[in-house]
């Protein structure tokens, strides 16, 4: 079984708060980048270690959408040739609203696209605006209504919280817009200044002030809360889906499965020996010139054993909230999770449960995630 | 070597003055350093001289030069330290001179900190010589700063050297200018024997080198000498110069600077200030000015990682071979393990020990609140010499404290007399003297505590000053003094290592102030931190370290793990730069809160 990610690190522009690779079009590479990534995809399906067949696919960004339906229905293919699609295989692919039409649409579904992630953000159009994002409210809602009239099922929105001078009754009214449009998924992650962004400099001027950790952690909660209630399952930190509607690709890098990451700036997951992360660097241009002459673009960032592949097992398996099964633990790797880390357990004794085989956080807890997980580094 | 042909001389320069690039072009244009040797700040050989801009250890170069006039002449160039932690050394490496290069920056003008040394330099009858540096800038103003010195120094500047270190422009000058207004030294080659030492360092070869300036006699290889301080003898192995690679000359004579070994273990026997004589035919008396210097202020110096204890005593150990002013002895702390309490000649020394045991030694460091010496009599007559607040029995045994008073003279400028008088003032002192020495520029003698001026005095006289008012300071008596022990407790727990001895008047403030400062350097932890200050069983102030709410993040994308894991992890090895105290982790800053908080205005 594997996973496939593909990157478009392509925009019509940055938004200010962004820090993953990605360039604004017109751009004199980006005319022939499918045939990179067509080029990439051949040179992978002669690796060993990657085995179909494929259950999820993933064209991230960026902006995917800024790949036409048969530059999309082309690329599906290839993937087909090389790995084998699974009957049942996930097809997620990043859209923003304000750039979509109703045939480019109904073209993705026609292609194989079958999950249809929007990036949406906020319903607040002075946010919005203030953000750098380049569609409106309106966009979003028509967006969201194209996709179901082109046949899309398995709708996602991006929801941001933690924005700039959002108040808690600001968020609940955010979260009615939101529910209105009742997708069967959300993405929802609090505003983060990245240093290298012109928001991280705006916050390091002090022209823009995001909301302090108590209201963070008042509005993350609150989001608990208000989308649990409307029948949403909060399964990952950052996401929350009705039942059947969690999204695979995204538990496949929680749960420490295989991924093969394709272009620019795209990172893999191998699952030979320990594991291994690879990623191709974030640059067009050596991506560019590793394929002209059949190099593989990839480099391998950092091998595991057997010590730090469990540790890393549970930071990511604990970001979920059906968490890590002992059993699995056990058979991966020979221990289970108390002997393996006990000075961890008693450090997070009050905070870390074992339930019906599983080790897990409660979604409260999560807000300390980063500080309580390194008990097990 | 003829006495008429010598000249010993030191700068004296305020830090970026450019002290360090002038003395390497005077090494430079006397040949004595090839262009292959060139590297900037030769003198300062320490990487920690180097970059705080600070020497530490004096130096002796001997150059020659041929001087106009066709005649060729030693010049013995003795660096010394610029701080008023170590102003007897500088005092002791001011003797061995009779001249000093008076560099200033021809744009800044005078600043304060070279005024101490320069007074220093003045009462021992030194000839200053005024050099004008970076006149190569635009906004140079040799003129303005030649009355400057005139006035606030009150030497004459009128044939002051115009000289630009970094172009090279002036050192002829400079050079000429030494031979000609430099007295040469005078004493009696035939006399017995007197050599003042002015440094001395540990070398792994070489043993304890001696750098000494032959007042009288004449010192050569394999005679017996007496440290007449001391009162230890030594045979002279190895008699030189410093040009600038050590150089065995065999013999040194009466006006001659250089260096001599002997069969001396430690630097500790050969205190700076001592006097050589040899055993044969002594001196009837030492050379005036020699003190024993000991240290003046105690902290506790603890690993954050337990298990370096073996390394840091190694590396103090190490350290004192070289600096006979720092002393260390083992004590523990129920907070912090074990450690060592140390004793400094000043805040910067403490300082500079600290970050040259980090860096040099690889140990991380929990340094205590700096305390001075009281001396504590019991209510049975016993007297007692506290250095830590711990060591302060309870209040019912106590009969007196008394806490060491120096004698401070500040010269500053006219317009912040006002501002160092409140100074003073708040920090419990009492004005012995106000002298105009100019018309603007003004002698402040107080007699102040000393535990006031470990805190923040200097820092604050620097700033209230602009930087203008130097301090020069005497040990002078012990007084009884109404002081406190101030407990702070964390979580309700008395932590031993951040106890303080205050004056009582200042108690209730500085806790509070203590409290709230400590509140900004402990990071949030997943409980609530209580930080409270207590004196006796009473607590006078409270603060509290909300409980950490939010640390996550929020998304991963595109499936890049490693980058935040790492960050992560990187995190976490931060956190070991914290001591765990109880459940709660303290940053070493907590531990020297008191040196910032500010005193109420």
């Amino acid at each position: 079984m594997l996973s496939i990610y593909l990157h478009i690190p392509f925009c019509q522009s940055k938004c200010d708060y962004c820090d993953f690779f990605s360039v604004a079009v017109p751009h004199p590479r980006f005319a022939n980048y499918p045939a990179l990534l067509h080029q990439h995809l051949e040179l992978a399906a002669r690796q060993p270690e990657w085995q179909g067949p494929v259950h999820s696919v993933y064209f991230g960004g960026g902006t995917p959408s800024l790949l036409t339906a048969s530059d999309i229905a082309a690329l599906l293919n290839s993937i087909d040739n090389g790995f084998g699609l699974a009957t049942d295989v996930e097809i997620s692919l990043e859209a923003n609203p304000g750039t979509l039409s109703l045939a480019q649409l109904q073209g993705y579904r026609a292609a194989g696209v079958n999950r249809l992630s929007l990036g949406v953000q906020t319903f607040d159009n002075q946010l919005l605006q203030q953000l750098g994002r380049r569609h409106d409210a309106q966009d979003s809602r028509q967006a969201v209504m194209l996709a179901r009239q082109a046949g899309f099922a398995n709708l996602s929105l991006d929801l941001m919280f933690a924005l700039p001078g959002q108040t808690l009754p600001a968020l609940r009214e955010e979260i009615r817009n939101y529910l209105e449009l009742a997708p069967q998924h959300f993405s929802c992650y609090g505003l983060t200044a990245e240093p290298d962004t012109p928001l991280g400099a705006a916050v390091r001027n002090s022209h823009t002030t995001l909301p302090d950790e108590e209201l963070y952690a008042d509005a993350f909660l609150t989001l608990h809360d208000a989308l649990e209630s409307a029948g949403y399952r909060h399964y990952e930190i950052a996401n929350y889906a009705q039942a059947d509607f969690a999204c695979r690709h995204n538990l496949v890098y929680w749960q420490r499965q295989p991924y093969m990451g394709l272009g620019a700036g795209a990172h893999s997951f191998c699952d030979i020996d320990w594991g291994q992360r690879r990623a191709t660097a974030n640059d067009l241009d050596a991506y560019h010139a590793a394929l002209q002459t059949n190099t593989d673009p990839a480099e391998t960032l950092e091998t595991f054993n057997r010590q730090t592949a469990m540790a890393e097992a549970l930071y990511l398996g604990l970001r979920t909230r059906q968490g890590v099964s002992e059993e699995a633990f056990r058979t991966r790797f020979g221990t289970g999770v108390a002997s393996a880390f006990p000075s961890a357990l008693t450090e997070l004794a009050n905070r870390l449960e074992l339930q019906d085989g599983y080790w897990r956080f409660r979604p409260h807890d999560w807000l300390l995630f980063d500080r309580l997980i390194q008990a097990f580094f | 070597m003829k006495q008429s042909h010598i000249r010993n001389f030191s700068i004296i320069a305020h830090i970026d003055h450019g002290k360090s690039t002038l003395a390497d072009r005077l090494l430079e244009a006397t040949g004595t350093l090839s262009d292959r040797e060139r590297t900037d700040q030769f003198l300062d050989k320490m990487e920690l001289e180097r970059e705080r801009g600070i020497t530490i250890k004096a130096q002796a170069v001997r150059l020659l030069y041929t001087a106009q006039n066709g005649e060729e002449y030693v010049l013995n160039l003795i660096d010394t330290p610029g701080h008023v932690d170590f102003s007897y050394e500088v005092s002791r490496s001011l003797a061995a001179c009779e001249g000093a290069l008076l560099v200033v920056d021809a744009s800044q003008g005078v600043e304060a900190q070279t005024l101490a040394n320069v007074y220093l330099a003045i009462e021992q009858d030194l000839e200053v010589v005024p050099v004008l540096n970076k006149i190569d800038l635009p906004s140079a103003e040799p003129e303005r700063v030649r009355d400057e010195i005139e006035e606030i120094i009150g030497i004459d500047a009128s044939e002051a050297v115009l000289a630009s270190a970094k172009t090279g422009l002036g050192v002829q000058d400079t050079l000429e200018a030494i031979v000609e207004k430099v007295p040469q030294p005078t004493g009696d080659p035939e006399a017995p024997l007197k050599a003042l030492i002015f440094d001395s360092w540990y070398d792994s070869y070489q043993g304890v080198v001696v750098l000494i300036r032959l007042v009288d006699g004449v010192i050569r290889k394999g005679d017996r000498i007496r440290l007449m301080a001391s009162k230890s003898e030594h045979e002279v192995l190895k008699v030189g110069v410093f040009s600038p690679h050590l150089k065995d000359i065999g013999s040194l004579s009466a006006g001659e600077v250089g260096f001599i070994t002997a069969s001396i273990k430690v630097v500790k026997d050969a205190k700076v200030g001592d006097t050589i004589t040899h055993v044969k035919r002594p001196a009837e008396q030492q050379l005036p000015g020699f003190q024993e210097v000991k240290p003046v202020v105690f902290s506790g110096l603890y690993p954050v990682d337990s298990g370096d204890y073996d390394d840091l005593r190694d590396a103090m150990e190490k350290l004192s071979l070289n600096d006979s002013s720092f002393s260390f002895e083992p004590e523990n702390s129920a907070a912090l393990g074990f450690g060592f309490r140390c004793g400094f000649l000043g805040l910067l020394h403490m300082e500079i020990i600290q970050e040259r045991l980090e860096r040099e030694f690889g140990v991380e460091l929990i340094t205590t609140a700096p305390t001075v010496v009281y001396r504590v009599t019991s209510v049975k007559g016993e007297v007692l010499r506290v250095d830590s607040a711990n060591k302060l029995p309870d209040v019912q045994y106590i009969d007196k404290i008394e806490e060491p008073f120096i004698l401070a003279s500040v010269h500053v400028p006219n317009e912040f007399v006002g501002g160092v008088l409140s100074l003073c003032e708040e920090k419990r002192g009492r004005q012995r003297e106000i002298k105009y020495l100019t018309s603007s520029r003004v002698m402040l003698v107080y007699e102040l505590p000393l535990n006031e001026i470990v805190l923040d005095f200097y820092d604050r006289l620097k700033t209230l000053s602009r930087g203008y008012a130097s301090l020069d300071y005497e040990h002078l008596d012990y007084r009884p003094s109404s002081l406190v022990r101030l407990n702070i407790m964390i979580n309700g727990d008395p932590v031993d290592a951040l106890s303080l001895i205050v004056h009582r008047d200042k108690a209730q403030y500085r806790g509070r102030e203590l409290a709230a400062k400590m509140k900004e350097f402990i990071p949030r932890q997943q409980f609530e931190v209580a930080i409270q200050a207590a004196i006796g069983g009473k607590v006078i102030a409270r603060e509290t370290v909300k409980a950490l709410r939010k640390d996550v993040t929020a998304k991963c994308y595109g499936g890049d793990i490693t980058r935040k894991r790492k960050l992560l992890e990187k995190q976490k090895e931060g956190k070991k730069r914290m001591k765990q105290v109880g459940n709660v982790e303290l940053p070493q800053e907590a531990f020297l809160a008191i040196l910032k908080v500010k005193e109420s205005k």
